[in-house]
C-alpha cells in the first residue's frame, strides 16, 4: 500500500439531523407497504390451524404451498371451482388485444396530432384533455348501451374496446408530447422524401418510439391487469378476468374464510404486473427520463 | 427547364405579413443565395418553395409547372437542413435510400444512385454507420448525398454550414461549390453568412423585412450596393458610411462633412441626376483606401486624419481614424499598421470612382 498521492483526504460524510428525519420518514412510508405485504406472504404459507391462533405476524410453523395450490386449481368463484387459473387465462386473453388496440390507436392519433397539419387539432386535443378527467363510472352506462348496440357486450372484444376508449385521452397526450419533441427538420425531410403518412410512421417514427413504448406498455399492463370494474361490467360469464375471480373467491357469505387461500390468490393476481415491472423497470425509468432524440 | 419563379408571393401569419408581394426569378443552373439577417423572411421563402408552408397568395413556378398547390414530395425538390435532419435510426445507406424507396425506383437504379452519391461524397466507408456515429462534417455530407440521390431539379439548402466549425465550413463551402460546377443543378441556398454568399453564389438576393433589397451577382452587390442597407450589410469589415451635404464648388461636385471637411466627388459615378444641397451618405470601403500615396493624383480624394486605434486581425490590419468624430476604418498591411501609432496623423487616398453615394433620406444609391 502506498500513501503517496493522498494529499487531501476527504472526511467521511456524517449523517446529519436532517438526513435522519428523511430516513425515518422514508422508512415509515416503506412500512405502510411492507407490513401488510409481510402479513400477506406469511399467511399464504400457513395452514388454517395456525391462522386461527391469531398471531398474524408470526412466521409459519410449517411452510406449505397448499393454499397456493388450492387457490390456483380448486378455489371456487361463483359456481365454478376451477381455481384462479381460469381467471388468469381470461386476463391474458383480455390483456393482449386491449394492450395492442389501446396503444396502437393512441400512438397513431398522437403521431397525427403532433406531426401532421390537422384541422381542429387544437380543439380536439383540448377535448381529449378534458375527457381524461371524466370518471369511468359516469360514462359506464352509456358505454354499456353502446357495446350492446355494437353487439359485442359480454365478450373480450367489449372489454378491449372499453380499455382502448378509456386509455385514449392520457396515452394520446403522452405520445403526442413525445413526438412533438422530434426535431422538426427530421419531419420536414421525411415529408419531402416520402410524404406518406404510414411510411413515415413505420420507418421513421416507430423506430424512435422505443422509450415511450416501454413506459406506456408498463402503464397499460398494470392498469388492464389490475382492472376490476371494466371486467366485471363488460365481460360475460366466461370472460371474467382474474381480478373478478379473486373478488368472487374472497367474498364468501357462508362457511369459514380461508385466509391463507385468499392471501395466496391475491398474491397470484398481483404477480404478473410485478414481473413486468421488474423486467422492464430499468427501461421504464430511462424512458421517462429521456426525451425523443438528440442529434 | 427548372427555372424557379416566385410571383407576387404573400405570406401572412395571422395579422403579421412576412412577405408582401415578392417576385424573384432563378434561372436554370443558378446558384442563388438568399442572404439577410435573422427574421428577414429568407427561411420562410425556402419553406414556401419546399411546400412545407403554404403561401397566402401568389404563385410558385418550377420550370413551367405551377407547384403552388402540390405536395412537398411532388415538387421535384430536395433539401439540406441546418441540423442535417438525418433519420437517427437509419444507417447512412438507409438515409440515402429512404427518399428513393418512396419514389418506387427499381432496385438496380436505386443501388446505382446510392453508389454514385457514396463515391462522389466519399461516404463509402460510412455506409453501415448510424448518424450518431458520424462527425458533423460527415453528417453534412450524408445530408447532401441524401439530397443528391433523388436527382431533383432544384436543391434547397437551409443554412447547411452554420453548425460546423470554421475550418470545416470553408472545406464544405468548396465542396458544395464544386458540386454545383460539376452537376450544375439549380440551387437555392439560405444563409446569413455573407462569406458563403460571396464565395458560392452566382446570384445573391439580399433580403430585409420580407423584401428583396437587391438581386444581382456577388460582384454587383458588393461593388454597387443598391441602398444603404445592402451597403452596410455586405462587406466585412463593413463599409464606412458618413453623412455629408452635396455641394457644387467651381462646377465640381463636392461632399461637405459635418466639420467642414470637403471631399471632391470628381470621377464619382451617379446613376441619377442630383441637385446640390442634398443630404447624402458617403460610403467608402476600408480596402479601397491607399495609404502614404504622395501628392494628389487625379481621381483620388485625400484625407489627413488622426489615428484612434490599430487592430491586427491576422492576415490584415485595420486602422481606425477619427473622421468627423466617427471611426473611419482603413485596411492596411500588417507591417504598415505596426508602424502606425495612436494619435499620429496619416494621409489616406480614396479613389473617387469607388465611392458609394446614397441619398440620406431614401437610402437609395445615387
Amino acid at each position: 500500500m502506498s500513501d503517496a498521492g493522498v494529499m487531501f483526504p476527504r472526511k467521511p460524510r456524517r449523517i446529519r439531523g436532517r438526513s435522519i428525519a428523511v430516513i425515518v420518514f422514508l422508512a415509515m412510508a416503506a412500512m405502510f407497504f411492507c407490513v401488510p405485504l409481510y402479513v400477506l406472504i406469511v399467511t399464504s404459507f400457513k395452514d388454517m390451524d395456525q391462522i386461527r391462533e391469531g398471531a398474524i405476524f408470526s412466521l409459519p410453523i410449517r411452510w406449505t404451498w397448499e393454499a397456493w395450490r388450492f387457490a390456483w386449481f380448486d378455489a371456487c368463484s361463483g359456481l365454478s371451482c376451477e381455481g384462479l387459473q381460469q381467471g388468469f387465462w381470461n386476463s391474458v386473453v383480455i390483456l393482449v388485444p386491449s394492450l395492442i388496440a389501446s396503444i396502437a390507436v393512441s400512438m397513431i392519433t398522437g403521431y397525427a396530432l403532433a406531426i401532421w397539419d390537422i384541422k381542429w387539432a387544437g380543439p380536439f386535443l383540448f377535448l381529449l384533455f378534458l375527457t381524461a378527467f371524466v370518471p369511468f363510472q359516469i360514462i359506464m352506462y352509456p358505454l354499456i348501451r353502446l357495446t350492446v348496440m355494437m353487439g359485442i357486450y359480454g365478450s373480450t372484444t367489449a372489454i378491449a374496446f372499453v380499455h382502448t376508449v378509456l386509455a385514449m385521452p392520457v396515452l394520446t397526450l403522452i405520445f403526442r408530447n413525445f413526438y412533438k419533441d422530434i426535431p422538426s427538420d427530421i419531419i420536414k425531410a421525411a415529408i419531402m422524401d416520402s410524404g406518406s403518412f404510414w411510411r413515415i410512421f413505420v420507418e421513421i417514427i416507430l423506430p424512435l418510439s422505443g422509450n415511450i413504448l416501454i413506459v406506456v406498455l408498463i402503464l397499460q399492463i398494470t392498469s388492464i391487469w389490475n382492472d376490476y370494474l371494466v371486467g366485471v361490467t363488460f365481460g360475460g360469464l366466461g370472460t371474467k378476468p382474474m381480478t373478478v375471480h379473486l373478488a368472487n373467491m374472497v367474498t364468501v357469505s357462508t362457511g369459514t374464510v380461508s385466509y391463507n387461500v385468499n392471501m395466496a390468490a391475491a398474491l397470484l393476481t398481483a404477480i404478473p404486473p410485478l414481473v413486468i415491472y421488474f423486467v422492464l423497470g430499468k427501461f421504464f425509468v430511462q424512458g421517462i427520463a429521456a426525451g425523443a432524440i438528440k442529434g | 427547364m427548372p427555372r424557379v419563379s416566385f410571383e407576387h408571393i404573400v405570406k401572412r401569419y395571422g395579422a403579421v405579413t412576412v412577405l408582401d408581394g415578392l417576385n424573384l426569378d432563378v434561372e436554370d443552373g443558378d446558384f442563388l443565395v438568399l442572404l439577410g439577417p435573422s427574421g428577414c423572411g429568407k427561411s420562410t421563402l425556402l419553406n414556401l418553395i419546399a411546400g412545407l408552408q403554404d403561401v397566402s397568395s401568389g404563385r410558385i413556378m418550377i420550370g413551367d409547372r405551377d407547384v403552388t398547390e402540390l405536395d412537398p414530395k411532388d415538387r421535384g425538390l430536395s433539401m439540406v437542413f441546418q441540423s442535417y435532419a438525418l433519420y437517427p435510426t437509419k444507417s447512412v445507406e438507409g438515409n440515402l435510400r429512404f427518399g428513393l424507396a418512396a419514389r418506387k425506383l427499381p432496385k438496380e437504379e436505386a443501388d446505382k444512385r446510392i453508389q454514385w452519391a457514396a463515391d462522389l461524397l466519399q461516404l463509402q466507408p460510412l455506409m453501415r454507420r448510424k448518424p450518431s456515429e458520424l462527425s458533423g462534417g460527415q453528417r453534412q455530407r450524408v445530408a447532401i448525398g441524401r439530397a443528391l440521390v433523388k436527382h431533383a431539379d432544384v436543391l434547397l439548402f437551409d443554412e447547411p454550414l452554420s453548425n460546423l466549425d470554421a475550418k470545416l465550413r470553408s472545406e464544405m463551402r468548396l465542396e458544395i461549390k464544386k458540386l454545383h460546377d460539376t452537376l450544375n443543378p439549380t440551387i437555392i441556398y439560405v444563409t446569413h453568412d455573407q462569406i458563403e454568399a460571396m464565395t458560392m453564389a452566382t446570384k445573391i438576393a439580399i433580403m430585409q423585412d420580407g423584401e428583396i433589397q437587391q438581386f444581382g451577382t456577388p460582384d454587383d452587390v458588393y461593388e454597387n450596393p443598391a441602398n444603404l442597407f445592402v451597403a452596410s450589410f455586405i462587406g466585412s469589415p463593413a463599409m464606412n458610411l458618413s453623412p455629408a451635404r452635396l455641394e457644387l464648388k467651381a462646377g465640381n461636385a463636392t461632399a461637405t462633412f459635418g466639420d467642414g471637411t470637403q471631399l471632391s466627388l470628381v470621377g464619382a459615378t451617379f446613376d441619377h441626376a442630383v441637385q446640390a444641397g442634398r443630404d447624402i451618405m458617403v460610403g467608402m470601403r476600408p480596402e479601397h483606401f491607399i495609404m502614404d500615396a504622395t501628392g494628389t493624383a487625379d481621381g483620388h480624394s485625400m484625407l489627413q486624419l488622426p489615428v484612434i486605434m490599430v487592430e491586427r486581425t491576422g492576415s490584415d490590419a485595420l486602422i481606425s481614424l477619427d473622421f468627423v468624430g466617427e471611426h473611419l476604418f482603413v485596411r492596411a498591411e500588417p507591417d504598415r499598421a505596426a508602424r502606425t501609432k495612436t494619435g499620429e496623423t496619416v494621409s489616406v487616398h480614396y479613389p473617387t470612382a469607388k465611392l458609394n453615394l446614397f441619398d440620406a433620406q431614401t437610402g437609395l444609391r445615387l
